[in-house]
């Protein structure tokens, strides 16, 4: 949990690692809306939070005021010459136009509907393995126990690494996640043996090229220009650091929601065919994903003064309950037929991946109520939520029979 | 009336071609593109309206030629 001082006023000194945030952020969003809407702190070094679609959304698409050079806000205003975080040099999440297209576009085709969808029996056949695990137990860990395994192992299979090595894998996007916001020399110490892993694995595809997204990547190019094996693996960690726990918080949202709302599993249960605009609304109502900006210089935002390397927490969670933006914007309604919801960002840097994830969070929850159409959370008060700029439940335990 | 994607406010949201896969598909990119680019009918019109009224980037525009 936080060690920063609790928070009296979100507005002018707002904290997103607050407990008060992280155990429930909406209310306060929703305060923030009426009151503000470009909620300031002078803690991170200075930051704001625009509270509105409205706001969000311009954040988001004006890449002329606002940079993408790091995207996780930390301790501090980044200088000049830091590293960008969270994961270093790795384009295109950390890149801005004009740079930033050529990046995008070499990566989105191994994430195009196409070859994300024929991974759909590998991603149900681990989900079936998954519950099969379960067992009998009365009570299953919706988090630790199933959707945290899912993305890291689909990943780690379009990768293109030895299945035997998973648990290794687990472990290192372990360190990954935990040190997201550490300073960039103790990161560094902390990827030495991811680095070595992984080069590894690259030398491993460079002798024997598979039809993998590694292969993929070593054969790709950037402006006539193969990518560098540093590149390579810069854009490996971007993958893992951005298709994990982003995914896994929206399946266990997702569980989280059903255990806790019984007429909604019924639904599910009874009207599969529901299935693609429930996923849409579990993306809108628990989007897991908060994004950071730095300001690039001086600039006047909807009448706030904002000052060179100020942050900007860009809440699309926020903009997900945003009345002006939405019908019932607090009420999750599991068959919403317009939903315009930005769970996955907007403009230039739309999410990547956002096909695989929609593709995961659907099987994880098709598969899961199919082998258990009733179930509730075990106990309500020892549910926790990640703090920092991805929010999922952590420990989620569901009792799945009595 | 005709739908159309303005190619430059599309960023591959992948809204319109779950919904109406019919009007809809997707090019190397992930990007949408309209597979439906003559007269609409009744039916294919309220689909493409339903699209539009997915798609986040306001990309997609219904229009009388």
């Amino acid at each position: 949990m936080s060690e920063n001082p609790p928070v009296q006023d979100f507005a002018t000194d707002f904290d997103h690692t607050d407990p008060q945030w992280v155990n429930n952020p909406y209310p306060i969003w929703e305060d923030l809306r009426q009151r503000c809407p470009v909620a300031h702190t002078n803690r991170y070094g200075g930051a704001w939070f625009p509270a509105t679609h409205a706001g969000v959304s311009a954040v988001a698409k004006d890449t002329e005021h606002f940079t993408s050079r790091t995207v996780v806000m930390g301790n501090g205003r980044p200088g000049e010459e830091a590293l960008p975080a969270p994961i270093g040099v790795a384009p295109p999440i950390t890149s801005d136009p004009p740079f930033h297209q050529h990046a995008r576009r070499l990566l989105l085709p191994a994430f195009a509907p196409g070859p994300i969808n024929d991974l759909e029996p590998i991603i149900r056949q681990l989900c079936v393995d998954l519950i099969a695990k379960m067992g009998d137990d009365e009570i299953v860990n919706g988090g630790s126990g199933y959707a945290q395994y899912i993305p890291p192992a689909v990943i780690s299979k379009m990768l293109g690494f030895p299945d035997e090595d998973l648990d290794t894998f687990l472990e290192f996007v372990h360190i990954v996640l935990e040190g997201i916001d550490h300073p960039a020399e103790q990161r560094m110490e902390e990827f030495a043996p991811i680095e070595e892993y992984f080069n590894k694995q690259i030398q491993e595809h460079i002798d024997n090229p598979k039809d993998d997204l590694t292969t993929y990547l070593l054969n790709a190019e950037i402006m006539g220009t193969q990518l560098s094996p540093e590149h390579v693996f810069g854009t490996m960690i971007l993958v893992l650091v951005a298709g994990i726990d982003t995914t896994w918080s929206a399946i266990g949202a997702s569980l989280w929601h059903l255990a806790s709302h019984p007429e909604d599993l019924a639904r599910l249960v009874n009207e599969p065919e529901l299935m693609p605009v429930a996923v849409e609304e579990f993306l809108r109502f628990y989007a897991p994903v908060t994004m950071a900006r730095l300001v690039k210089d001086d600039y006047e935002f909807q009448g706030c003064p904002m000052k060179k390397d100020d942050w900007v927490l860009l809440g699309f969670p926020a903009a997900n309950r945003d009345p002006e933006a939405f019908e019932d914007a607090d009420k999750f309604i599991i068959d919403r037929a317009e939903n315009r919801h930005v769970a996955f960002g907007l403009g230039i840097h739309r999410c990547a991946g956002s096909n695989l994830a929609r593709l995961e969070l659907r099987i994880a929850i098709e598969e899961f109520i199919k082998r258990f159409p009733t179930f509730e959370l075990a106990d309500p008060e020892a549910v926790t939520w990640a703090q920092g700029q991805v929010r999922g439940p952590r420990n989620l335990p569901i009792r799945v029979r009595s | 009336m005709k739908v159309r994607i303005d190619a430059d406010l599309c960023q591959g949201q992948g809204r319109c071609f779950s919904i109406a896969p019919q009007l809809f598909g997707f090019d190397d990119l992930g990007n949408g593109v309209v597979l439906k680019t003559d007269e609409l009918t009744e039916l294919e019109l309220a689909q493409a309206q339903l699209a539009q009224s997915n798609c986040p980037e306001h990309a997609i525009f219904i229009e009388d030629n």
